[in-house]
Order: structure tokens, then C-alpha cells, then sequence
């Protein structure tokens, strides 16, 4: 197993959330300690491929070195998304993404800074929150007209606002970035406009860029991610891929869906080594997801993409729980879940299955 | 050293050594019992480490916390002595522990 990170491979959903807390440690991280792979011969190296070279069937790492291969799993995830606006190098700009991300901005996190957010998704609300937990000060820029945009409903977006201006941080919405500036360091954001907010430092989540260009160079086939079939079998036998980097033709959406899931990542990675054993074992799992901010636990099953409407159970202007259902032509499509387990666990069953969805049952409150 | 036992829905029994203060799940996973799964990586979000403590050992370890009970509420599996394996911090009282498994994880 090849990686250009110097750590054990490593649990990456807790970087925004407990671990950039303080809540949890590096050797809590990681996802197998390193007698596991001693015993089960599994060899980790620290570098990185160059090239795939499919007619010779080996990969060629940067120190000019080769490997060769029987089977070939690309597991190479994504990086994130830079941003390109003048300033953007200055000390105390951030992106979160790797362990060492996340070390580099506790060591700027110091109480009473105040630090600026520029993306209103996921990983920067998430962000938000461990760093109001550390006691910082912070503001969060969407360049969007409501954070989250991208993959949940108005509902969910204005409750994820509330919340988080409730627990003291400034939420900008239709907030453009135009350029940072300082001297040593960052001192503040321009604005599209011109206005200019004061920064002690940056982090910058404005999603990830899935890592193709390796396959891509070999020949592999790429649309968004590397395309993946039911087994995980990239356009070369011999190849599979999983996670981040993938994007797998989905018989349920009837399109290539690239997921930024570890579920499905995991899910994806299992059908892929069964795959290289000669064993069938077609992916199948619902996507799901999740999220945690403050005391909020947000579960989401499905992709709500192509819904035509949505059931509340419980009212997200007001509660601290409650469930948005999102249905297509009647049938359940996705649920977002906050503070709701139990309708997580349900709607994840009465999805996979294509059950038949009673919208009054759904409305009942369900929280305990 | 201490063990856990875990049996499985068809009967096969797996031990594998006990840590103290890691979590029941990780010692699962880093052992490949199989049918403990642990998708999430041990945040009570997905529900794949569901386990069943054997009656003699219910009082030891502790019976599941609200969020657990949530997790847990829907499954058909469930019995009363239900857990996820991920909220079990293993404590240095627990050589011997038993927990079976079911049949399917959700």
C-alpha cells in the first residue's frame, strides 16, 4: 500500500470535527495500528506514483523506482479545492484536509483569534463549530445565497444559519472572495465590492478535487472520478478504484455518481478487494452520510437529487431535532436527520428497500 | 492476557485480546472478527457494530446509552442486552467478556 502521508492511514471525518476540537489524538485516528498490517503482510510505503504502466503491469514511483502488479486498487481520494485569489499563499491560510492541515491550524487557534471560513459547506460548518468550541471568534463566508446549497434543502440550510448564529458566528451568505492580504501573515479578506473583514487566519472549504490524473494518464477511462462499475472494476480489468476518486454508474440514479462519503468509500473499498480475489460482490449499500456539529448529530441517507418535495417531521425553525424527508413522484429519495437516529435507521431501510412511505407516518414526531 | 469471545450467528466462536480503553468495535475490526463492520469509524452514526452482551456480563459492562438506543430501536435483531461495540470502552474487569453477534449488520 502506497501513500504520500507520513502517518498510519487514518480516519478523516473527526479532522473537522473531535480531533480539531482536541477532542481525540492522532493514534485514536488512525483506522488500524501498525501490528495489524504486520500480521497480515501488508506492506506500507511512504512515497508516491508517477505513472501506471499498464502494458508492463507495474506502477513507477517517484524515487524511479517500480512495483509490479497481478491487480491495482486506486485509492487516491481527492485534495482540496484551491482558491484562486491573489493573497492566497500568505501565512494563516488554511485548507483542512490532512492530518498535518489540521496540526497547522490548532497551532494557530489560539483563543480569542478570530478566524474566517470561507465556504458554507459540510467541512466548514463543521470547522465553525470546533473552532467556537476552542473559543476563537469566527465568520463564516458562503459564496452561495444560503450555506449548504449544494446538497441539502432551503429548511435545512436556514436551521444549519440559526444555529450557528445562535452560538455566536457570523454567517455571510452571497459573501464573494476577491483576495486576501496582509504582510507576514494574513490580515484580511477583500471582498467582491470591496469590503474588507479582519482575519487572524483562514480556512478555505470549498470542496475537494478528486486525484484522476494517475489514471487518467494510463488511459483509464475519467468522468469527474475515475468511472467504476458495479465490482469496482475500472476500464482495465486489472484496475480497480474506490472512495473519493471514483465515479460508479449507479443503477438506483441510473447515472455516474462520484461520492464524498466514507460509508461509500468503505463500501466501494470492499466490493473492490473482493473484486481482486476473483469474488463477486456488486456494491449495493445507500449512500449515507454525516455530520456533526455543536451538540447536533445530522445523519443523511440517500441522495436527495431530483426531489419534488419535501415532509417535515418537526420544526426546524424552532427544534433542536427533526427529519426532512425528500421524496420523488411520491417514493422516499433521502432524509436528512438531525438529532433523530431512529427515523436515520428507518428511512435508511424503507429507502434501500423501495418501500412505500406514508407521508402522516413520516410527519409524526419521532424523537424520543 | 485478557480476552473477549465473540460468537457468532452460526455458533463459531473468535477471542481475540482485550485493550483497555480502546472500544469493543476497534478490537473487533484490528481482529477481523467478522460481522462487526464499524462503517463509521466509532461515532455511533451507522450502527454496524451491533453486538449482544452475554446475560452474565450485563451488569459489568453496562447497558446501551440513549444515542445507542436510538440507533438500535428499529433493528429486528435487537435484544435486551443489545450494545454498539463502538460505545464499549473496555475496562480492565472484563477478561472472559462474551458478546454474540447477529445475524445481519444494518
Amino acid at each position: 500500500m502506497v501513500g504520500d502521508e507520513p502517518a498510519l492511514p487514518y480516519q478523516r471525518p473527526p479532522l473537522s470535527k473531535a480531533y480539531l476540537a482536541g477532542k481525540s489524538s492522532l493514534e485514536e485516528l488512525a483506522i488500524r495500528k501498525a501490528e495489524f498490517y504486520d500480521k497480515h503482510d501488508i506492506r506500507l510505503v511512504q512515497g508516491t506514483v508517477t505513472q501506471i504502466d499498464r502494458a508492463a503491469q507495474q506502477v513507477v514511483l517517484s524515487d524511479g523506482t517500480t512495483m509490479a502488479y497481478a491487480g491495482l486498487a486506486l485509492c487516491t481520494g481527492g485534495r482540496a479545492r484551491s482558491l484562486s485569489v491573489s493573497g492566497i499563499d500568505l501565512p494563516g491560510i488554511f485548507y483542512l484536509r490532512t492530518f498535518a492541515d489540521v496540526a497547522s491550524i490548532r497551532a494557530w487557534a489560539a483563543p480569542g483569534r478570530h478566524a474566517v471560513i470561507v465556504g458554507g459547506g459540510y467541512i466548514g460548518l463543521e470547522t465553525a463549530a470546533s473552532l467556537r468550541a476552542l473559543g476563537l471568534e469566527v465568520t463564516v463566508l458562503e459564496a452561495a445565497e444560503r450555506v449548504l446549497e449544494r446538497v441539502t434543502a432551503p429548511e435545512v440550510s436556514a436551521f444549519y444559519e440559526r444555529v450557528h448564529r445562535d452560538a455566536g458566528v457570523v454567517v455571510r451568505t452571497g459573501a464573494l472572495v476577491d483576495a486576501m492580504a496582509g504582510d507576514d501573515r494574513v490580515r484580511e479578506l477583500v471582498l467582491a465590492g470591496g469590503e474588507r473583514i479582519l482575519a487572524d487566519l483562514v480556512i478555505v472549504g470549498v470542496g475537494l478535487v478528486p486525484n484522476t490524473e494517475l489514471a487518467a494518464d494510463a488511459g483509464l477511462l475519467v468522468e469527474d472520478g475515475i468511472v467504476i462499475d458495479d465490482l469496482a472494476c475500472t476500464s482495465d480489468p486489472r484496475i480497480v478504484a474506490a472512495g473519493d476518486c471514483a465515479s460508479h454508474r449507479m443503477a438506483r440514479y441510473s447515472r455516474l455518481v462520484r461520492l464524498e462519503s466514507v460509508p461509500s468509500a468503505g463500501e466501494q473499498a470492499k466490493t473492490a478487494a473482493a473484486t481482486l480475489c476473483g469474488k463477486e460482490r456488486p456494491i449495493a449499500a445507500l449512500p449515507w452520510f454525516w455530520s456533526d456539529q455543536y451538540d447536533l448529530k445530522l445523519q443523511i441517507a440517500g441522495l436527495n437529487t431530483g426531489y419534488d418535495e419535501l415532509v417535515l417531521s418537526g420544526d426546524p425553525t424552532d427544534d433542536r431535532d427533526f427529519t426532512c424527508y425528500y421524496l420523488q413522484q411520491g417514493r422516499l429519495l433521502a432524509a436528512d436527520c438531525v438529532n433523530r437516529p431512529r427515523d436515520f435507521m428507518e428511512a435508511r431501510k424503507a429507502i434501500s428497500r423501495g418501500l412505500d412511505v406514508d407521508r402522516a407516518q413520516l410527519k409524526a414526531a419521532r424523537a424520543s | 492476557m485478557s480476552d473477549v469471545t465473540f460468537i457468532s450467528h452460526d455458533g463459531e466462536k473468535r477471542e481475540a485480546p482485550l485493550e483497555e480503553g480502546a472500544s469493543l468495535m476497534q478490537i473487533a475490526v484490528d481482529n477481523m472478527v467478522p460481522g462487526v463492520d464499524g462503517d463509521c469509524g466509532g461515532e455511533a452514526a451507522c450502527g454496524t457494530c451491533h453486538v449482544i452482551v452475554d446475560d452474565q456480563w450485563v451488569a459489568e459492562v453496562g447497558r446501551s446509552g440513549p444515542v445507542e438506543e436510538e440507533m438500535l430501536a428499529m433493528n429486528p435483531e435487537r435484544e435486551p442486552a443489545s450494545r454498539l461495540a463502538c460505545q464499549m470502552r473496555v475496562s480492565e474487569n472484563w477478561d472472559g467478556l462474551v458478546v454474540r453477534l447477529p445475524e445481519f449488520q444494518m
